[in-house]
C-alpha cells in the first residue's frame, strides 16, 4: 500500500485528501511498526533540513526506510524538504542527510534576482519536465506548481534531472535515481497538475 | 518567474461567508466550503479565511472549517481570526492550512510572531495588519477594525517582519468595501520598505485596480472578497486581463 511517512513535518492531510478523492487507498506511518505492506513511499516535508532529519531519526523509521528504498527498491518520492533530506547534506544544516542522492543541497543564489522579495522562493512557478518521464505524464504545457523553499539542488548534481525551474538561477525541481524520486514543489497544493503527479506516482 | 497571485478572501462567521463595508453591515455570501470549491475551480492561487467574529468573542478559529476546506481544495490557504496561542497554530496547520494569519494577538503579544515563525517557519506566518488614516497618519487598528492602537502602520509592518513574519496582508480600512481601488500610495511605501511578500487588501473594484497594485505598488498578491463573491468579476477574466497587460499570472 502507498505509505505516507508522518515524521511530524509536512501537510500529511493534504496528501490523504488527494488520494481519497482519487479513490486510491493510502496509509500513514508514524512508527516503524506501521511500515509493513509497503508498496510505495511518500516522504513529505516542510521546514529546515536538520529539524527534518532529526525528526525522521527520532521516529525510528529511518533504518527501515533505508532498507525499503536501497535494498528492496520500493518506489519513493520526496517532496520539498522530503526531497532535500534525500541528499548527502545541505548548506542549511550541519547534519548528514539520507544520502540516497549523492549530492549536496545549496542555498538559492539570489544575486541575479532583480526584484524583492527574495527568499523563500514562494508561489507558482514553471516546471520544465522531461516529457518521457512517466511521473509527469498528462501534464499541461509549461505547468506551474506551488513552491516554498530557500535551498535547492543545483544543476551540476549527478543524478538524473527530470525537471528544472528558474528562480534567480536554474535549479533542479525533479530528480530521479532508479526507484527514488524527489520533487522540490508541492504537488499536494498545485491544483490539477499536482493531483496528476500524485496519481502518476500511485500508478508507477 | 513567479506569478503574481490572486487571492479571494472569505470572511467567515459560523461557516457562512459574510461581507460588509468598512467592516460593518455584514451580509451573507454563502457557504464557506462551497465558495472555496468554486474559487479553487476558477483558478484562485490561494485562499484566505478570516473568522471575523473571533477576536471579539474570544472564540477559537474554525478548526472544522479548515478540515472541510482542506478536503476539497488543492491550493494553499491561510486561516486567521482569534489565534492567540502556539497550540492553536499547530492545530490549524495540522488540519491542513499552509499559513496562519495573526492580527490583534500580535499587537498585544508580539512574541507570538517570533515563536510561531521559529517553530513553523516564517513562510507559515502571515501578519494581517489593518490600517486607517487618522488625521494624515496611518494607524493600526485591531479587533476587526473596532479598536485603534498607538501603532503607526509602516513602522508596525517593519517590526513584524523583523520579528519573523513571512508575509504581510495589508488591509486599508479606508478603502475596504468602497471599490475605489487599493491604497497604492501606502502599498508602494510598504513594498519599498520590507523584503517579504505583500498582499494588498481593501478597495478592489475593477480589473484596473489589480493591475495598478501589481505594476505601480509592486505587491505580490491582491486580495478581494465581495467582488468575487457576487461574481462582479471572474478570476479567469481578471487573469486574462492581467496577462494581456504583461503581469505574469497562472492561467
Amino acid at each position: 500500500m502507498i505509505t505516507i511517512i508522518d515524521y511530524g513535518l509536512g501537510n500529511i492531510r493534504a496528501f490523504v485528501n488527494v488520494y481519497k478523492r482519487l479513490n486510491i487507498t493510502v496509509k500513514i506511518a508514524k512508527t516503524k511498526d506501521d511500515l509493513d505492506n509497503v508498496s510505495k513511499i511518500i516522504l513529505p516535508g516542510v521546514g529546515a533540513f536538520d529539524h527534518a532529519i532529526n525528526l525522521l531519526q527520532n521516529s525510528g523509521m529511518r533504518e527501515k526506510l533505508d532498507e525499503f528504498v536501497l535494498q528492496k527498491e520500493i518506489p519513493v518520492i520526496g517532496i520539498c524538504v522530503g526531497m532535500q533530506i534525500m541528499a548527502e547534506s545541505s548548506e542549511e544544516g550541519k547534519l548528514a542527510g539520507l544520502g540516497w542522492f549523492k549530492t549536496k543541497v545549496k542555498k538559492i543564489d539570489i544575486n541575479n534576482l532583480n526584484h524583492k522579495p527574495y527568499l523563500p522562493h514562494m508561489g507558482w512557478n514553471i516546471v520544465n519536465v522531461k516529457e518521457e518521464e512517466v511521473l509527469f505524464a498528462g501534464l499541461e504545457k509549461e505547468p506551474r506548481f506551488y513552491f516554498l523553499h530557500s535551498y535547492c539542488f543545483s544543476t551540476d548534481c549527478r543524478d538524473t534531472q527530470i525537471a528544472n525551474s528558474h528562480y534567480g538561477q536554474n535549479f533542479v525541481s525533479g530528480l530521479k535515481k532508479n526507484n527514488i524520486y524527489g520533487i522540490q514543489f508541492h504537488p499536494e497544493k498545485s491544483h490539477h497538475n499536482g493531483v496528476q503527479i500524485l496519481k502518476n506516482f500511485a500508478l508507477l | 518567474m513567479l506569478t503574481k497571485r490572486i487571492i479571494p478572501c472569505l470572511d467567515v462567521m459560523d461557516g457562512r461567508v459574510v461581507k460588509g463595508t468598512n467592516f460593518i453591515n455584514l451580509r451573507d455570501a454563502g457557504s464557506a466550503v462551497e465558495l472555496a470549491e468554486r474559487y479553487y475551480a476558477e483558478g484562485a492561487d490561494e485562499l484566505v479565511f478570516l473568522d471575523i467574529t473571533a477576536s471579539v468573542e474570544k472564540r477559537k478559529t474554525l478548526l472544522n472549517l479548515v478540515i472541510e476546506v482542506a478536503d476539497v481544495i488543492r491550493i494553499p490557504f491561510t486561516v486567521g481570526g482569534g489565534i492567540t496561542e502556539i497550540g492553536d497554530i499547530e492545530k490549524l496547520l495540522n488540519a491542513g492550512a499552509e499559513k496562519i494569519s495573526l492580527n490583534s494577538s500580535i499587537v498585544n503579544n508580539p512574541k507570538l510572531i517570533s515563536e510561531a515563525s521559529k517553530q513553523f517557519g516564517s513562510q507559515a506566518v502571515v501578519a494581517a495588519i489593518d490600517i486607517k488614516d487618522i488625521n494624515g497618519v496611518h494607524k493600526v487598528f485591531i479587533k476587526g477594525g473596532r479598536e485603534e492602537t498607538k501603532l503607526i502602520g509602516l513602522d508596525w509592518c517593519k517590526e513584524v517582519v523583523d520579528l519573523g513574519a513571512g508575509e504581510i496582508l495589508l488591509t486599508s480600512m479606508d478603502k475596504d468595501g468602497t471599490k475605489e481601488g487599493f491604497d497604492l500610495e501606502f502599498l508602494k511605501k510598504l513594498t519599498d520598505s520590507v523584503s517579504v511578500p505583500v498582499i494588498a487588501s481593501g478597495g478592489a473594484g475593477n480589473k484596473e485596480h489589480f493591475l495598478k497594485a501589481f505594476s505601480i505598488a509592486n505587491v505580490d498578491a491582491c486580495l478581494a472578497a465581495s467582488l468575487f463573491h457576487y461574481k462582479e468579476l471572474e478570476i479567469k477574466e481578471l487573469k486574462e486581463y492581467l496577462k494581456n497587460n504583461n503581469v505574469e499570472v497562472r492561467v
